[in-house]
């Protein structure tokens, strides 16, 4: 679903990517995970056409990311800080979203997250008056609006309580069952063994392991994801140092 | 309806239900109503209120503006992860913040004179050109707020340039003007001063309105010149000229830096 080709990214004096190569494979849920500063949200905003490359490339089903917007009509993205204007209701939210996507109005959306989180009393409120985990909530339901093909979700389950964070990952699940394809980051890794089929380490601006969480698991010698990242950072880069 | 409209129609909602926007309407519908009421007299309180239109117009547009595209930073990153083009999200985010900090200043303004009655027809191009230039400020320094928060990601810097920009135009280029002209008193300089209104919008505002008014007649031999070329058909061409070049320039900049930009 997703190719990138020796990618490298600069702020600054900062080199971000360094030359990263990483495939996402169609139809699995892809956790991105490493060291705070890695690059995993300049790899997001990249994936995005948010942030530009300095050389290398990102295909997103087959379409090369070069500043054309139509191939984001495939892709459902949940940013890590839930911010809206404030004076608009989320209902004005999703309202203006599926505008700017040019939705048929007459197609159903998938409101399966509003009614999940309980969501529809608060649709018809501000925004500043909601509270964090609920605007969380209502930029998770954002995102699974338009059945996207591909969904980003940075950091998704931070700070919803347990039993929303159980609806939303069943949720991606039920999604990537239906052949969406996903890829998430996040630093609670007992979360990304639930959700993730294959995980992405990333430091230094490059990919330093890529495939099965299984695998990784196994290659490390470790009980669990969390276990074998951790080992992973400490060893600095490659899964099968010993 | 484009990609523009459609921003446009929301942020333009969100802004109108602002606090701020409120407060900055219910603003000018007081000094408004407040300066009628002592002067009784449209005229001088017309002048009063260009002052203060002239001061708080920058001022307000420029703050809020450069803060309001920081605030809006998250958003604006959702928004660009949507199938929209910048230059369009560009658009509607400029067009949703200066059509209704403009439409709150002419309701504010105009609300007193209107339900008082103009009767005099001078009376009534004086509030409409006041009204038209406040909104031209509006669209001008909107513009420039939004090239300087598309051009820096620091927020403090960000203001920082918003706000000496102000100053810059609004108090020290006048002083400025004040300096050439002791110097150069024994010369001509009637034409270069003009020059250096022209080239400042505020300061162009200020010539445009005070010619106006009748205290144009204390401004001696450059009040003459000035009122020969601020009056005449090409005065109000080049004027006009020259403030569509303040709106257009920073917001092509604006929008080419938002382009550009990484999120």
């Amino acid at each position: 679903m997703i190719q990138v080709r020796s990618l490298w990214k600069k702020f600054g004096a900062l080199d971000v990517l360094r030359g990263l190569e990483l495939a996402v494979g169609r139809g699995r849920v892809t956790a991105i995970v490493g060291p705070n500063g890695a690059g995993k949200t300049t790899l997001l905003k990249t994936i995005l056409g948010l942030t530009r490359p300095d050389a290398g490339e990102v295909v997103v089903d087959g379409v090369r990311v070069n500043g054309d917007e139509s191939y984001r009509s495939q892709i459902g993205y949940m940013p890590q800080l839930a911010r809206f204007p404030g004076n608009l209701t989320a209902r004005e939210l999703f309202a203006m979203l599926s505008d700017l996507r040019g939705v048929d109005p007459s197609i159903a959306l998938d409101e399966e997250l509003v009614t999940a989180f309980a969501l529809e009393p608060e649709l018809a409120k501000p925004i500043r008056t909601l509270s964090g985990g609920t605007r969380q909530k209502v930029n998770a339901a954002a995102a699974f609006l338009f059945r996207p093909r591909l969904l980003i979700l940075d950091e998704p389950t931070a700070g919803l309580d347990p039993l929303s964070s159980g609806v939303l990952k069943a949720k991606v699940l039920a999604a990537r069952d239906s052949g969406c394809t996903v890829v998430v980051t996040s630093h609670i890794m007992s979360d990304l063994e639930e959700l993730a089929d294959d995980v992405v380490f990333l430091s230094g601006g490059q990919a330093h392991y890529a495939g099965s969480v299984a695998e990784l698991i196994e290659l490390t010698r470790q009980v669990n994801l969390e276990r074998a990242i951790a080992a992973m950072m400490l060893r600095g880069t490659r899964p099968a140092a010993a | 309806m484009s990609a523009t409209a459609k921003v446009l129609k929301y942020q333009a909602s969100d802004v109108a239900r602002s606090r701020w926007l409120i407060i900055y309407t219910l603003f000018f519908l007081a000094t408004a109503e407040a300066v009628l009421r002592f002067s009784n007299d449209g005229a001088k309180a017309l002048l009063s209120l260009s002052n203060v239109v002239l001061l708080v117009i920058p001022l307000v547009t420029i703050v809020f503006g450069t803060v309001y595209l920081y605030n809006a930073r998250e958003f604006i990153e959702l928004l660009l992860a949507q199938p929209v083009k910048r230059r369009q999200l560009f658009g509607g985010l400029y067009l949703g913040l200066a059509l209704p900090l403009s439409a709150g200043f002419a309701v504010g303004l105009a609300t007193p004179f209107l339900l008082r009655g103009l009767g005099d027809r001078a009376l009534a191009i004086t509030l409409a050109t006041l009204l038209l230039l406040g909104i031209a400020l509006t669209a001008i320094f909107t513009a420039l707020a939004f090239l300087i928060a598309s051009s820096t990601d620091d927020r403090l810097k960000g203001l920082g340039v918003a706000i000496t920009l102000w100053l810059l135009t609004s108090l020290l280029y006048d002083g400025l003007v004040l300096i050439v002209v002791a110097v150069f008193a024994d010369y001509p300089i009637a034409k270069p001063v003009l020059a250096l209104v022209v080239a400042n919008p505020i300061d162009l505002a200020r010539v445009s309105l005070l010619l106006r008014f009748d205290i144009s007649a204390l401004m001696g031999y450059t009040g003459a010149v000035f009122r020969s070329f601020f009056g005449s058909e090409w005065g109000i061409a080049i004027t006009s000229a020259a403030l569509a070049l303040w709106i257009a320039v920073p917001t092509v900049l604006g929008a080419r830096r938002f382009g550009r930009k990484d999120f």
